[in-house]
């Protein structure tokens, strides 16, 4: 849809950070260096619960070479009983997760941190530290830390009445479902599982701080929000925000995994005791054994109809895993499961379960994709048991504009129908199947995306170009979609805007990026700073011409006299104005800081092929569109980018990702041979649909890209599976040995052979 | 961090003799992509590296007298691709030995290491006990040699005696109609770890398997000849209840784990799988028609 008198949005512009990235002159976390700098490492829990009775730090400061050891005890105390809530983390579990306090909750727990000269003598001193515990029994999967004798993480943590791993709870009540059911003609209610998956960004958590004697404090580091990183840092040591600069580092992937901190205010405290910069970078079995991963879930879902396919009910209880702490997010996968249709009554339920596993974290349109596997496949075989083609029966109960949806609005205008219909109509879903054992699967997916706090400052240079500065770590080519937009409303070249991230200490706050909120966000503020500096460039004109600024337009990057004027004056340039900036008011440009609304949800729609290797019980993915409406393109390279990532992502977590959990608590695959991310030889070329319904409530008519394209893919792939093989499979991963454990509990398909 | 010695003898005896003396603190490194793994993650620690690489004996390709080959222990992956004799003789053994790794990882990684790593799961091993391979191993006490498949003892443990090297293989001479292949399953297409492996061995005389050996992968705690599984090949057209056969004869000589890369049921199911298309690709680079 873009408009053709557009010169730069929808435009495929070449990524400013680009040619840094691939020539590796990208400078991350890991890459920081200074004078005098010392490394640190952490002591982390041999067990998977235990009450620490003591720890006794002095054989490791003994050790010659040691600089500084920092347990807890060094940190600003958070009792309990008293919520700090931060975004949609709380202190209390922040400061619990960063370093244990009364308890080790998993394997792998921060207990302890060390800086030396280097990482050798810091991690022998770690080894130095002696600890005495008090060893529990543990619970690692939610049956066991749901059950009657469950052993209890948090004596504090009622549920009611009694004390119990469930944190909480979340209900969405729209209608009446007994209501709903009762008009059903037909009911299928099925219940499923899926592990925990990592992030899986290829860049472990890294950082180097350093804290100057007065206690001003500089960070470097890889994390999706360098406000977030000072705010918890400045939280956890106590530090004012106005003496912390955090400096966001490139980043190698987030995906929601970098939304919190596990090591900044560590190195912080150790930098401060040493009076050395410290750094920290972590391995990739720490990534794996202490860093949030997505949660496993188990949930039921049930979905009544009427013959001709409308739906009248729908009913969802999820149980998600937090980790050691509280906080799955069970908001997207009660919120989202049921976003997509227009259902009368509909009744949704959220568990947040604590278990002895490292606290999870957010990951992509977190908890959204768990709703979406049960939701999703209900569906499917309600289609089947209906007789209905499975995209026809999602396009009958298409939500729409003025849908009241469970989880609170009703629907603006939204494109979730039109990702149906585009995929009706696709050559992909009318290209029949040929092969023996493959088979076509769908499924849609929500995300409710994200507005929130943005600043931006346009600045005009005194040769005529534009620095752009942002707030916001770009993870998915943030940067050359502001200058696509940026270039566009001053009606200039794209290679004269440069983008910049700013610090902390450099552009207002910043909330961190997620919740698909960068672009929308980021472009708002970006729109206003741009249409200021042009409301100064119009002025400038008008004072030269000494005209009224209102006769004065702006057009194809020039001020042009209008009017009676048009013809006395030439009209001047960018370049022009910027050179004479100082007789005419001085350096021009402008800022802009908002609490940005107006995020529609975003909607998409599957379609995926494969094919079973049935005596290997291997699932391959053939072929896969993904069909999304996401508001306007302004870079379509880094929608599709978005799109095929969070694709692949989801094709992962159907097949073969997954936590795998020893006798003895501890993760058995900490590292990427054994936790099994699809390979680039794994996939086919993964194709997009991209459609455009631009969202009313944004200047450019962004919705948020980065998050819905993972929740549809889990439930897809398993339900191509089962129209490859006839066998729904209700557990994921899709792995082989489970596949083929499913087609030897199936003796039709043995039959069909 | 304490200090490694590294020493790179120019000659077997030299090697032998700096081995012997580090007694037992020294690893062998060949290609180094098991060795060097197992040091970065704390397993290993080693205060003396020995490479190998530069002894000729460890690093040469030979054909003997009577037609077969001699390879060196040490011979990378992409090194004997380049060979022009060997992957005609032994494509299923070439094939194996490059499953391993990334093109990165062939420039470097070698049979011997693959052998001696002592991993169930060593994709060149089930490839090299079917090909009949001998490994010559030479120690303080002199020379002797060994079939591949008495080699391995365990999980990350040989039948090498204290100071022995592991110098060359010896590949019998091949008669007309044979060939080889090996087969694993992994969950992904690339970079994984073999859950079952199978290579196959065998000679064609007419249409009618002469002679067969059959190895087998990632099952038990050591790579296994699977004589049973032959034997249902030899004196057969291949047809399918000899493969049957064979292929419960493999299922039956399992006697893997339940682990994180798969299931005891799986292994067992997927290795009489494997010996099917094994031996349907040998066949047919032996020229099955």
């Amino acid at each position: 849809m873009n408009d053709q008198s557009n010169k730069w949005i929808g435009k495929r512009t070449v990524r400013p950070d680009g040619a840094d990235k691939v020539t590796g002159r990208a400078a991350y976390a890991a890459d920081a260096t200074m004078p005098g700098m010392i490394w640190a490492k952490v002591l982390r829990s041999p067990h998977p619960h235990a009450t620490i009775k003591s720890i006794d730090t002095s054989k490791a400061e003994a050790l010659p070479g040691v600089k500084a050891v920092a347990t807890a005890a060094d940190f600003v105390d958070f009792p309990v009983d008293t919520p700090v809530p931060l975004g949609i983390q709380d202190m209390r579990w922040m400061s619990r997760n960063m370093l244990a306090k009364e308890k080790v909750l998993f394997h792998g727990h921060p207990i302890a941190a060390v800086a030396a000269i280097n990482e050798e003598i810091a991690a022998e001193a770690c080894a130095l530290i002696e600890v005495e515990y008090d060893v529990l029994p543990f619970a690692i999967e939610i049956d066991d830390a749901i059950a009657k004798d469950a052993p209890i993480l948090h004596d504090f943590m009622k549920f009611d009445g009694k004390p119990s791993n469930i944190a909480g709870t979340l209900e969405h009540t729209l209608g009446d479902v007994d209501a709903g059911f009762a008009e059903a003609d037909v009911v299928i209610e099925r219940s499923f599982t899926t592990k925990p998956v990592h992030q899986g960004y290829i860049e472990t958590h890294a950082c180097v701080v350093s804290v100057a004697p007065d206690n001003r404090t500089t960070i470097w580091s890889s994390s999706q929000g360098q406000f977030m990183v000072r705010a918890m840092t400045a939280y956890l040591t106590g530090i004012p925000q106005s003496n912390i600069k955090a400096i966001p580092a490139e980043i190698g992937g987030g995906f929601g995994g970098k939304t919190i901190v596990y090591l900044e205010p560590v190195a912080t405290i150790l930098s401060k005791k040493s009076g050395r910069p410290v750094k920290m970078v972590m391995t990739r079995e720490e990534v794996m054994r202490a860093t949030g991963p997505t949660s496993g879930s188990k949930s039921t879902v049930k979905i009544g109809a009427k013959k001709d396919g409308t739906i009248v009910a729908g009913q969802g209880t999820f149980y998600l895993q937090a980790g050691c702490l509280p906080g799955s997010p069970i908001r997207g996968a009660a919120g989202c499961a049921f976003a997509p249709y227009d259902i009368k009554n509909v009744h949704s339920f959220g568990y947040d379960v604590v278990s002895n596993r490292s606290k999870v974290a957010a990951y992509r349109a977190p908890g959204a994709p768990i709703g979406a596997f049960a939701v999703e496949s209900v569906l499917d075989e309600l289609a089947v048991e209906l007789g209905m083609d499975p995209l026809k029966l999602r396009l009958k109960n298409a939500a729409k504009e003025g849908t009241k949806a469970a989880h609170g609005p009703t629907y603006p205008r939204i494109g979730y129908a039109e990702t149906v219909e585009a995929a009706l109509k696709s050559e992909h879903y009318n290209t029949p199947l040929t092969g023996k054992f493959q088979g076509r699967g769908v499924a849609s997916g929500y995300w409710f995306n994200a507005g929130g706090e943005s600043s931006a400052q346009v600045n005009i240079t005194e040769d005529g170009n534009v620095v752009v500065t942002t707030g916001h770590p770009d993870i998915g080519g943030s940067r050359a979609s502001i200058a696509n937009i940026t270039a566009e409303l001053l009606g200039i070249n794209y290679d004269q805007v440069s983008v910049q991230i700013g610090d902390t200490a450099s552009i207002g706050y910043s909330n961190l990026t997620g919740g698909s909120r960068v672009l929308f966000a980021s472009a708002m503020v970006v729109t206003e700073s741009t249409e200021q500096v042009i409301e100064q460039l119009k002025g400038r004109a008008a004072k030269i011409w000494g005209i009224d600024p209102s006769q004065v337009v702006w057009e194809g990057g020039e001020a042009r006299p209008m009017g009676e004027h048009s013809a006395n004056f030439p009209s001047m340039s960018l370049e022009e104005l910027a050179a004479k900036a100082n007789a005419t008011g001085g350096p021009i440009g402008a800022g802009s800081q908002s609490n940005t609304v107006g995020a529609e949800g975003g909607f998409a729609t599957h379609v995926c092929d494969v094919e079973v290797d049935v005596d290997l019980g291997i699932v391959r993915v053939l072929r896969y569109t993904c069909f999304q409406d996401v508001g306007r393109a302004i870079h379509p390279s880094y929608v599709e980018g978005q799109l095929q990532g969070g694709v692949a992502q989801g094709i992962g977590w159907a097949l073969n990702e997954e936590y795998i959990y020893n006798k003895k608590g501890q993760v058995d695959n900490p590292g990427f041979l054994d936790y099994r991310m699809p390979v680039c030889s794994d996939l086919p070329m993964l194709d997009c649909g991209i459609i455009e319904i631009p969202n009313p409530k944004h200047p450019q008519g962004v919705r948020g890209v980065g998050e819905v394209p993972l929740v549809p893919g889990p439930a897809a792939v398993r339900n191509a599976v089962h129209d490859a093989l006839g066998i729904w499979i209700d557990d994921l991963p899709l792995s082989p040995p489970n596949v083929l454990a499913a087609i030897d509990a199936n003796s039709s398909l043995q039959a069909a052979e | 961090m304490s200090d490694i010695r590294y020493l790179a003898p120019q000659t077997l005896d030299d090697a032998i003799a700096q081995y012997a003396a580090a007694e037992g603190a020294a690893r062998i490194l060949a290609g180094g992509t098991d060795l060097l793994v197992q040091m970065r993650s704390g397993l290993l620690k080693p205060s003396t590296i020995l490479d190998v690489k530069k002894i000729p004996e460890l690093t040469a390709i030979e054909r003997t007298a009577d037609g077969g080959f001699k390879i060196g222990a040490a011979i990378s992956g992409a090194a004997l691709e380049e060979d022009p004799d060997f992957g005609k003789a032994w494509p299923g053994v070439l094939e194996a030995l490059n499953l391993i790794g990334s093109t990165q990882v062939q420039g470097r990684a070698s049979m011997g290491g693959n052998l001696c790593n002592g991993s169930p799961a060593g994709d060149a091993v089930p490839a090299l006990v079917a090909a009949g391979a001998v490994a010559t191993i030479k120690g303080p006490n002199g020379s002797r040699e060994l079939k591949v498949e008495d080699v391995p003892a365990g999980p990350g443990k040989t039948n090498l005696k204290p100071g022995e090297i592991l110098v060359s293989f010896t590949f019998p001479a091949r008669p007309k109609g044979s060939s080889d292949a090996y087969l694993r399953m992994i969950p992904r297409t690339e970079m994984d770890i073999a859950v079952v492996g199978v290579g196959v061995s065998l000679t064609l005389e007419g249409g009618t398997c002469t002679a067969a050996r059959v190895g087998l992968g990632a099952v038990a705690p050591t790579v296994l000849l699977v004589e049973d599984a032959a034997k249902a090949l030899i004196g057969s057209t291949l047809d399918d209840a000899a493969i049957e056969k064979a292929a419960a004869a493999c299922s039956a000589a399992c006697n893997p784990i339940d682990d994180k890369r798969g299931t005891i049921a799986y292994r067992t199911k997927v290795a009489g799988v494997l010996l099917k298309r094994t031996t349907a690709i040998a066949a047919e680079r032996a020229g099955r028609t």
